[in-house]
C-alpha cells in the first residue's frame, strides 16, 4: 500500500531517471542476466551483450512505462493503461512469474549504484512497493 | 562442494577487506526492517522501531547490524567450507531464534543494495553476480540445520 507521499517520492524519483531511461534500464537488465542467467532464457533471440542496441531499446522502453506508472498509482487508470503490456506478458512472452521479482531486484540495485546515498531508505521501500505493484499487475492475466 | 572461480574469490575478499562494518551492517539491517516490517518481529525488545527514522537512528538496530556483518567474515575466511562453519549458527537461527529462513534473503538482498550504494560503478554486474552466489551459499548453510 503506497501512501500519499510515497506517490509523490516516486513521481519525483523517476521523473529524475527518465533522462537516462536507456542506460538504467538497460544496466537493470545486464545485472538480472549476468546474476540470474536463467533469465536470458526469455531472450535468446537477441543480442545481450552490454550496451547492445537491443539491450538499450529493451531497457529504455520498460524504464519509461516504469516512470509513467508512477502517475497513475491508486487510480483505475493504473490497470487500465497497462492492459496491454499485461496481456503481452501474459500471452506472449508467457514469463514465469518469480522473475519479475528478480528483475526488480536487479532494478534496485541499478538505483542504488546510480543515486548512492540518495537511494535513502524511503525511496528504497517506496520503489520495492511500487514495482511489486506493478509486476503484480503485469501477472494478472497469467491465469 | 561449492566451486569459485579465482574472480569470484578475489572479488568476494577484496569487498570484505575495505567493508566499513558499523556503517554497512547499520545500514543493512535498519533498511530490512524499513522495506520488509515484518521482520521487525524478531526484534520485539529493540525499542522504538515505529518509523524509518526511528529505526535509522536506534542504537541497538545500528550495533546488531555490526555483529550480523560479521558473522559473514567466518564465511570469507573459509569459502571452501561454508556449510560446515555455519552449522552452529543455523541450530541457533532456527532452534532459538525461530527465524523464518525466507527472511534470509530480505536481509541479503539490502545487504546487496547498500553495498552498490558505497561502490557505485565499481560494483558491476560481474562483481554482482559474485557478490550474490557468496550471499545464497552462505544462506543456504544458515538453512542447513532447520528442520
Amino acid at each position: 500500500m503506497l501512501s500519499a507521499r510515497e506517490r509523490e517520492l516516486l513521481i519525483e524519483l523517476w521523473d529524475r531517471l527518465t533522462p537516462a531511461a536507456e542506460h538504467i534500464g538497460s544496466e537493470a537488465l545486464l545485472r538480472m542476466f549476468t546474476t540470474f542467467p536463467k533469465t536470458k532464457t526469455y531472450f535468446a533471440h537477441l543480442d545481450l551483450t552490454a550496451r547492445s542496441e537491443h539491450l538499450r531499446s529493451i531497457g529504455k522502453r520498460i524504464v519509461e512505462a516504469i516512470a509513467e506508472g508512477t502517475r497513475h498509482i491508486g487510480t483505475a487508470q493504473f490497470t487500465a493503461n497497462l492492459s496491454y503490456l499485461s496481456r503481452f506478458h501474459a500471452y506472449q512472452l508467457r514469463i514465469h512469474p518469480t522473475n519479475f521479482k528478480l528483475f526488480n531486484h536487479c532494478m534496485l540495485v541499478t538505483l542504488a549504484c546510480y543515486l548512492g546515498e540518495d537511494f535513502s531508505p524511503r525511496a528504497h521501500a517506496a520503489t520495492d512497493k511500487y514495482l511489486s505493484a506493478y509486476a503484480a499487475v503485469l501477472a494478472e492475466k497469467f491465469r | 562442494m561449492v566451486e569459485w572461480t579465482e574472480f569470484e574469490r578475489a572479488t568476494i575478499q577484496d569487498i570484505f577487506s575495505k567493508m566499513d562494518y558499523e556503517s554497512v551492517g547499520h545500514n543493512a539491517l535498519a533498511r530490512c526492517l524499513v522495506v520488509y516490517p515484518w521482520t521487525q518481529r524478531y526484534f520485539g525488545n529493540f525499542g522504538n522501531l515505529y518509523n524509518a527514522a526511528a529505526i535509522m537512528g536506534n542504537p541497538l538496530v545500528a550495533a546488531h547490524g555490526t555483529v550480523v556483518l560479521h558473522g559473514l567474515d567466518k564465511a570469507v575466511k573459509n569459502m571452501d567450507n561454508i556449510k560446515a562453519t555455519y552449522a552452529e549458527l543455523s541450530v541457533l537461527h532456527s532452534e532459538k531464534l525461530h527465524v523464518d529462513p525466507d527472511n534470509f534473503r530480505l536481509l541479503a538482498d539490502c545487504l546487496t543494495i547498500v553495498v552498490a550504494a558505497r561502490l557505485g560503478s565499481g560494483f558491476t554486474p560481474d562483481v554482482q553476480a559474485a557478490f550474490q552466489k557468496f550471499l545464497a551459499v552462505v544462506i543456504s548453510a544458515l538453512t542447513k540445520q532447520y528442520h
